[in-house]
């Protein structure tokens, strides 16, 4: 097959690829997004065997393609939802890992030889190495066989420099290199990569994991584009661009819902200091008006909530008269007295387990004619979209869950806002606490319902460090801690 | 125009035009999004065959068979995982034509 057909057919495939990503962008026809993809990369793997001149190499071609495909077949029916970061960081890793050995067989073989080549080579070798590595630590913390805070060496800020710079080093040598000694070059570059790497992805504490692994999906990309233009590969070169461009736009979109800058992240910076007392004392005023300040579009609709939280208050302490803070007690009966709920997950739910109550008390809520819907946080969970997946996965019809800039308006209006297990991304502090992690940070605004109920595991703050005003807000925040599922077994339970 | 030039324009053009199309992707579909794009990056399978092929070590051969499996993995269970996961996505028609 010549070259000229090669190049029609990878515009070809390419397009096809694109084609299956704009199916992506709707729900309906995602599934079948994904499929056209899928072919694109099956007609490119049989066209790749037909043009190549397998020789002796046959065995361990068809060994690898075999072997591969068993073992794919065995984790696709295995997996779980709530798996899924540690399944994406593994494949990145995976990909990485192929980037990278494609890399250095093109410089051991003698196949790449100019300079383009060696550098590109060299570039893979790199970005491959750190992609493995760093994928396989990501994916070790979210599967806990790692510890998941964020683990600080001795230095470790001067040792990720140094590390840059040997591979900067390494990569502008290896193409003035002799055939003889491009091969130690080589694995020196690859030790520099997977130590970078390392470094990276031990310092990324558990909230900043959607960023990690979206940067890790990017840099696979990358790696695989790179090692194309070693390789003269016009279709490599496409598709990895792609993968990169995806990558990069999600750890952007993270960054912004985070509030962190893609440098603090890979470099280490102002993850989680301390809260300080001047922050801290602002809390301690009423988070209420806090709150009503935060929603300029939604103040009219906060004073008027503010006129009705004062009525309820009212109401309770003639009924009550000591309803100071709310009791565990009271739950179904603020469950019963609501109209509209909103349920607001996050990654405390996952934790435990207790997606399976969650689908019983929106199937209890909708049989009693009551209007439910899902507000979810872009950065809630361990991936983008993560919460999504797993309430798809208990069968929540995807209709009902609402992105943040959608559901945020409606808050006001709405009964009763049902948080489990979600600290940070609910925070009211992130619109008034200055100099916190968390500041200018974009949240759900679930105090302004008219009654929340906390389900969280306890009231220390989230991954942020930040104190959580809401906690101590009073007659219309209901705090129910301990697990989740235990949380929502009292929820469930008849009044 | 060299081919050098080629693979940088094609990397350009590629990354402008994912880049334009993701961003249509809605955030309910991230998870699915992402792990799509993690199967494609194995794309490099075609690269590692093609080294693979070029071998004639053993050593060589070795590496290229595990950078294979290492690749396929990606591919096969990168799509496996992202299919299963869009088959989860039902709207409230969906459910009550299924009788829910």
């Amino acid at each position: 097959m010549n070259d000229t057909f090669y190049y029609i057919f990878s515009v070809l495939l390419s397009l096809g690829v694109l084609y299956g990503i704009r199916l992506m962008s709707k729900v309906k026809t995602a599934a079948l997004g994904n499929r056209v993809s899928a072919l694109c990369m099956l007609a490119a793997i049989a066209i790749t065997l037909m043009r190549t001149d397998l020789s002796g190499s046959l065995p361990y071609i068809i060994a690898g393609l075999a072997g591969g495909s068993l073992v794919s077949l065995f984790m696709t029916a295995r997996a779980r939802m709530i798996q899924m970061p540690q399944i994406v960081g593994l494949l990145n890793g995976l990909g990485g890992l192929a980037s990278l050995l494609a890399a250095l067989l093109t410089v051991s073989s003698g196949a790449a030889r100019s300079a383009f080549e060696l550098t590109t080579s060299a570039l893979a070798l790199a970005v491959g190495a750190l992609t493995f590595s760093g994928s396989l630590v990501a994916a070790g913390k979210l599967h806990g066989k790692l510890p998941q805070k964020s683990l600080v060496y001795p230095g470790h800020s001067a040792l990720t420099v140094f590390a840059v710079l040997v591979m900067a080093a390494l990569i502008a040598l290896l193409p003035l290199s002799t055939h003889g000694n491009s091969l130690l070059l080589s694995l020196l570059l690859i030790l520099a990569g997977l130590i970078f790497g390392w470094l990276f992805a031990i310092r990324v504490g558990g909230a900043d994991m959607p960023i990690t692994i979206s940067l890790l999906n990017s840099t696979s990309g990358v790696a695989a584009a790179i090692a194309g233009m070693a390789l003269g590969d016009i279709l490599l070169v496409a598709v990895g661009g792609i993968v990169g461009a995806s990558g990069l736009l999600l750890t952007q979109i993270m960054c912004r819902s985070m509030n962190r800058s893609l440098g603090s992240v890979i470099f280490g910076g102002s993850a989680h200091p301390a809260a300080s007392p001047a922050a801290n004392a602002s809390l301690a005023k009423n988070p209420l008006t806090q709150a009503s300040e935060s929603g300029a579009a939604a103040q009219d609709e906060s004073i008027l909530l503010e006129g009705q939280h004062s009525e309820t208050l009212c109401e309770d302490s003639a009924s009550g008269g000591t309803a100071a803070t709310p009791a565990p007690a009271d739950a179904p009966a603020w469950l019963e007295k609501a109209q509209s709920v909103i349920i607001v997950p996050g990654y405390g739910m996952a934790i435990s387990q207790a997606q399976e109550k969650v689908k019983l008390l929106l199937d209890t809520l909708q049989a009693a004619g009551k209007q439910v819907r899902f507000a979810i946080h872009p950065v809630a969970g361990r991936m983008p979209g993560h919460m999504n997946v797993l309430l798809a996965e208990v069968d929540i019809p995807y209709d009902l869950l609402c992105e943040m800039d959608d559901i945020n308006r409606d808050f006001p209006s709405t009964d009763l806002a049902i948080v489990i297990g979600a600290n940070d991304v609910i925070n009211p502090a992130a619109n008034t606490a200055q100099g916190t992690p968390i500041y200018g940070m974009p949240i759900l605004n679930v105090s302004q319902a008219k009654q929340v109920i906390i389900c969280n595991y306890d009231k220390k703050p989230g991954y942020a460090g930040v104190d959580n005003p809401l906690y101590e807000e009073g007659q219309h925040v209901l705090l129910l801690l301990g697990d989740a599922k235990d949380s929502l077994d009292i929820l469930l339970s008849k009044k | 125009m060299s081919m050098e030039i080629i693979l940088i324009v094609v990397f350009v053009a590629a990354t402008l035009l994912g880049y334009k199309l993701i961003n249509a992707v809605p955030s309910l579909l991230h998870t699915p999004l992402m792990s799509g794009m993690n199967a494609l990056s194995g794309i490099t399978l075609l690269g590692i065959i093609a080294v693979t092929a070029l071998s004639d070590s053993v050593a060589g051969r070795l590496a290229g068979l595990v950078g294979i499996i290492a690749a396929t993995i990606n591919v096969v269970a990168g799509f496996g995982v992202t299919d299963r996961m869009l088959r989860m996505f039902r709207g409230e028609q969906q459910h009550q034509e299924n009788g829910q």
